[in-house]
Parts: C-alpha cells; structure tokens; sequence
C-alpha cells in the first residue's frame, strides 16, 4: 500500500527560533496525511513545535559526480571560516 | 508442546487468581460506575487498535495506530487508577463486569471497519470531553481537559481517512460503507441515559450525551457526505454494555489481555 504513495521530506522545527531540521521521510497518499504521519512518526516524543513536509520528487539534489568540482575547492580556503575571532559566550546558535 | 518458562512467585502467593477486583474509595457507586464506563471504553479500544501493531496496511499507518492506541491506554490508566487499583482492576476483571460500550469491543476487521468505528467514537468522545471539561468531579474536569486534545486528533483522522477510503477506489468504499454498516447499530448506546448516568448527570459529574446527539449526527452526517458516503440505514440498537452484556467478541479480547496474571497469578518483575 504505502509503495503506491508518494514520499514525502519531513522537517521539523525543534522550538521556537530554531530552523526547520530535516529529519526523515514518510510515504503518504497527499499532503494532509503526509502531516499525520510526519507527526506521528516524528514527533510523538515532544521533538517539535511545527512540523513542514516536502514533496521528495520537489527536492533538486546536487550531483554526487560534481562533488569534486563543487565542493572540495572549499576546503583550502580555511580564511572563509569565522574562526579568526572569539564568539560571545552569550550568543547560541551558532 | 513446549511448556511455560519458570516465573517467580511470592511466597505468600495464594494462587487463587481471583478475578474480582472491586473499585475501592468513598465515591457514590453511580460516580464509581461512571469513571469505569469511560476507563473500561478507553483500556478496549487501546486494547483493539494494539492488535494493528505490526499488521498496518503501511509502516506509518502501522504507526499512527500504535499512537492512537497508546492515547487510550494512558487514558485508561488515569481513569481506573481513580476507580480503584488501574491494574488489578484492568486485569483480575471479568468480562461481566466491564462496562465499556459496544461499539469499542468490535473486531478491527478491515482498515475500513476499524477507521469506521474510531469515526464513529471518537467523535462522540471528542465531544464528551468538550462538556466533561466542566465536570464537578475535579478529577474529570482535569482529565477531559488533558485527554479532549489528544482525542481532536484522533477524531480528525479517523474523519480524513474515511473521506480518503470512502472518495477513493470501488473496493475502499466498498470496503468503508461495510465497515460503517458494521458498526452504526452500536450508535445509540452512545446515547443511552440509564440510572447510573442519569445520577451523575444530576450532580453534574458527567453531560447528558442526549445534549450534543444532534451535533453528533450532524458532524459524522457531514464526514460522510465528504467521503461521498450513504449514512448507514438504522438498525435495531444493540444495547447492554454498559450493564456488562457484552458481545462474545470481549471475552477473546480479555483472554488476550489478561493472559499472563491468569496463568501466574500474583508474577511480578
């Protein structure tokens, strides 16, 4: 039964003033019931407040053959980092 | 056949098993009998929708059931943990003695029939719990506030899932219209105002379910026209659960249920 259902990306937003995370994905017919079951799949443990689901066919994912090209010239660039300062104590989230 | 595993028994066990457990405290017995009429319909339909665990049509909905399950089991444990001991009173229990309604002692059946009757009462609930809100009874009145969220829920997707089973293929509705079918004749206990809760209606521990049976009608009447669903023909009402005249379908649920303390008596672990 689920086979037949489209897969849906489940984001979840942990409390208030924290971003929507990606946490999983759930099968279902459409998108009201894609939200029981992302709710009842991933938040029966108190995990959120707000809960997003994304049709997964809807998501563009970079090529993991381009990674090369896409990613690695990052890594030589340690100045793009914000390491060079210290970060407030008070400041979270970061 | 292989036999059954040692298990630890006190010493001082009696082995007796007795299978009477009595609600206790210093509650009218009307009041009594009312937190188990409603502990009693919440511990079955845990117990019923438990028996999807594993065998859902798909994993989520395997799941969603699970959850709803474990709404009413908890539910349960509030409510017969006022009437008396929640456990004894769960399982040293005989079936005459229960006094849940009907409608939530029927087989699963299908999806279909099982959607059909949390359709069906968990609309009713959802709106006992609404009014139960106001309860005299400050044990009531805190747990309907708790649980009336938590059955929202449950009343919602029992409604969307009959809208998607009965708007769907033949064979769903089909399937769907025979799971209403199934269970409508068990409506009108849902309405029933005998003595007992004709006493608790009086000194406003509980509403009077005749109050919101138009609402009710309505609300269910409008589920079904969305599901593009005949309302089911009336039947002759089955009535009597709440006395303890059961279906024979109880007794295999509680054999089910009380399995283990019937066959070691007084285990613990």
């Amino acid at each position: 039964m689920s086979g037949d259902w489209p897969l849906w990306e489940v984001f979840v937003r942990a409390k208030g003033g924290l971003a929507h995370r990606h946490v999983g994905s759930v099968h279902a017919p459409d998108a009201e019931l894609a939200l029981a079951h992302a709710r009842d799949t991933y938040t029966r443990r108190m995990e959120g407040v707000s809960l997003w689901v994304v049709p997964s066919a809807q998501i563009v994912a970079s090529d993991p053959d381009q990674a090369g090209e896409l990613f690695e010239p990052a890594e030589s660039k340690i100045y793009r980092h914000p390491t060079f300062y210290d970060i407030p104590d008070e400041v979270k989230h970061i | 056949m292989a036999s059954l595993p040692p298990i630890d028994v006190p010493p001082d066990a009696t082995g007796a098993g007795a299978f009477d457990a009595r609600v206790v405290g210093d509650k009218e017995p009307a009041h009594l009998d009312y937190l188990l009429r409603l502990g009693d319909d919440a511990l079955v339909l845990g117990q019923r929708l438990g028996e999807w665990c594993g065998h859902g049509p798909a994993l989520e909905v395997d799941i969603s059931l699970a959850n709803l399950a474990l709404d009413m089991v908890g539910q349960a444990t509030l409510l017969l943990n006022e009437a008396g001991d929640g456990d004894k009173l769960a399982f040293h229990r005989d079936v005459l003695d229960y006094k849940n309604c009907l409608l939530v002692e029927q087989p699963n059946g299908d999806f279909a029939q099982t959607i059909a009757r949390h359709l069906l009462y968990s609309t009713w609930q959802h709106m006992l719990l609404q009014r139960l809100t106001q309860s005299s009874d400050k044990f009531l009145s805190e747990f309907a506030y708790k649980a009336v969220k938590e059955v929202a829920y449950h009343r919602e997707l029992a409604a969307e899932w009959t809208i998607r089973l009965g708007d769907g293929t033949a064979e769903s509705a089909r399937r769907m219209a025979e799971g209403l079918d199934w269970c409508w004749r068990f409506v009108p206990e849902l309405f029933e105002v005998d003595e007992t809760l004709q006493a608790v209606v009086d000194c406003s521990i509980a509403p009077d379910p005749r109050q919101f049976e138009a609402e009710y009608r309505s609300a269910i009447g409008a589920v079904l026209a969305e599901a593009r669903l005949e309302q089911p023909a009336d039947q002759r009402p089955i009535l009597g659960g709440r006395r303890g005249h059961h279906s024979e379908h109880l007794g295999h649920l509680l054999a089910v249920m009380q399995y283990l303390p019937r066959t070691y008596p007084d285990a613990t672990w």
